[in-house]
């Protein structure tokens, strides 16, 4: 049991990065899951060569979506958008298959465990979704 | 009561019980999402698909005749179940969600128009919202929402000053699958009439764990599904009112609900075919006749019985769990114990306890009015059957420790 709830995962939970809200965001995204209500909402800033600068998550519910949310977050300064797309990606094979050998993904590692509660890997993934929903929109208004 | 409920026999009767989950024996603590089935149950439906299988109401062959007796059995069975007059009164659905959706697109869309109100509580499930809203929508009507209290109990009062003149049909649920409030469903029925306003019951929480009298409560409508009765899935139940259900137009067109068709018209079946288009759920209404006989052979005395005993039981052990805090806590309730922890959201408390066998539901049990009158996201729900035991309860208490100290 202690699989899923691990150190770094409750630390996480129970000290989320990344919390203070961005007044000038220019991506916003906010995913629902619908089963239990639970949201993650992030807001990233981008530098003048579209690098993220800012990165801003708040999220709601469960311990898995809350770490989620943090370690994503964690992932995110300094990349560009495809570089995020990547992550994201790897994160997502991580949750399928394990995170071997995956040195990119920081502490979201730690939720590889979640491929075990097969029904869990959705709280783990909202906060990509999210993050993808957001990305997707400001490319569509920006061209 | 009598004395011969023995529920270590009764267990024997529901093959799944004997499972291991995660290495722990199986604590099933699911029932209010379903229950789980005797194997007079699974025999009914494995007998009728080796020996009997046929379509109803067709052939002129014996097997034919034997599916169609065994079809009708089981309406006459629901019928006595719930005490209606008539098996013409007996509709086969496909669970309770179908039954409510029928009286909205059927009866709903003939006599509800501009500025009628249909009267809902704050805790139906999904399934006596949605509905309602989209026949409001179509038709200009208005719903209304029936307030409760903090401890989950329908505020009558309200009720009786939201009935006019415009209420066109109340449709409250019997049973709340959310927080277990038994609702004064006879009350609300008197007071519906009184302004001239047909009642629909939601019984999908009622009838598994008491006795119900459509004549006595004189609902106008009354739905429920088979698999939280110990039958299985695919198969419910709406009751109607002959003299609703004659007025009111078919539901689905097709096969079985007409008497003759040709391109310039058809006329449609007598009851209760009227609303039974297409091949029914042979097997399912079957089973959940064998269900019934199940129900009926233990008797509701002591099936109550023990069940207010184990609600009394796991009440008084949560209550005593610090941080914990049990919603619905009305007087009359039926096998539910929803409830929320500081420590821990219920999605954590629901696999902590996964891991030691315990079945539980944790979300928003497909309830989210409930969940925002509460001001919570969502809770975990134990909710009980007559075969779960004190030792279930103990279990459980002893899976709450475990997710205190992981969380704490």
């Amino acid at each position: 049991m202690d699989g899923l709830y691990g150190d770094l995962v409750m630390d996480h939970y129970r000290n989320p990065r990344n919390r203070s809200p961005i007044s000038d965001a220019d991506i916003e995204a906010e995913e629902f899951n619908p089963f239990c209500g639970d949201r993650a909402t992030l807001q990233l800033k981008l530098d003048g060569r579209g690098n993220i600068c800012g990165v801003s998550a708040q999220a709601e519910g469960c311990s898995i979506i809350q770490a989620a949310t943090s370690m994503l977050c964690d992932q995110l300064q300094g990349k560009s958008l495809d570089e995020v797309a990547e992550i994201g990606e790897r994160y997502r094979l991580a949750l399928r298959n394990g995170a071997e050998g995956e040195s990119e993904l920081g502490d979201l590692r730690a939720l590889q465990v979640v491929r075990q509660y097969p029904v869990r890997i959705k709280c783990a993934l909202l906060p990509l979704t999210a993050l993808e929903e957001g990305i997707k929109a400001y490319r569509e208004k920006t061209g | 009561m009598t004395t011969t409920f023995n529920v270590n026999k009764i267990r024997n009767d529901f093959p799944i019980l004997k499972q291991q989950v995660n290495g722990c024996p199986l604590v099933y603590l699911d029932n209010g999402a379903t229950s789980q089935k005797p194997q007079s149950v699974i025999d009914a439906i494995v007998n009728y698909y080796s020996t009997t299988n046929s379509n109803v109401h067709r052939g002129v062959h014996t097997m034919s005749q034997q599916a169609t007796d065994g079809y009708e059995g089981a309406r006459a069975k629901v019928r006595q179940f719930i005490n209606a007059s008539d098996d013409r009164e007996i509709i086969f659905t496909r669970n309770t969600t179908e039954g409510i959706n029928l009286v909205a697109h059927s009866y709903g869309r003939q006599n509800i128009g501009p500025g009628d109100d249909i009267i809902v509580s704050n805790m139906e499930h999904h399934s006596n919202i949605v509905p309602w809203q989209m026949l409001c929508e179509e038709k200009g009507a208005n719903l209304r929402v029936v307030p409760i209290d903090d401890a989950g109990e329908l505020l009558v009062d309200e009720y009786e000053k939201m009935l006019s003149s415009r209420t066109k049909l109340v449709s409250i649920t019997h049973v709340s699958n959310a927080l277990g409030t038994i609702l004064p469903a006879a009350q609300i029925a008197r007071m519906a009439h009184a302004h001239g306003a047909p009642i629909l019951f939601d019984g999908a929480q009622a009838v598994p764990h008491m006795p119900v009298d459509v004549q006595e409560l004189d609902c106008d409508f009354y739905v429920f599904s088979g698999h939280k009765l110990f039958g299985p899935t695919g198969i419910g139940i709406l009751y109607g009112k002959a003299e609703y259900l004659e007025a009111m137009p078919p539901f689905l067109g097709g096969g079985e609900m007409i008497k003759s068709v040709t391109f310039e018209k058809t006329i449609y079946n007598d009851l209760p075919y009227k609303f039974e288009g297409g091949t029914p759920d042979i097997a399912g209404a079957i089973g959940l006749g064998a269900a019934i006989d199940y129900v009926n052979d233990l008797g509701f005395d002591q099936i109550t019985a023990h069940e207010d005993e184990l609600l009394r039981y796991g009440t008084d052990a949560l209550s005593t769990i610090e941080g914990l805090k049990i919603i619905g806590t009305a007087e009359h309730k039926a096998g539910i114990l929803s409830f929320v922890m500081d420590l821990a959201h219920p999605h954590d408390i629901g696999t902590i306890l996964d891991e030691q066998g315990i079945a539980v539901r944790t979300g928003h049990h497909c309830a989210q009015p409930v969940m925002q009158r509460f001001q919570i996201p969502a809770t975990a729900r134990a909710s009980l059957a007559f075969y779960n035991t004190k030792e279930d309860i103990d279990a459980l208490v002893k899976g709450i420790d475990r997710v205190i100290e992981v969380f704490s």
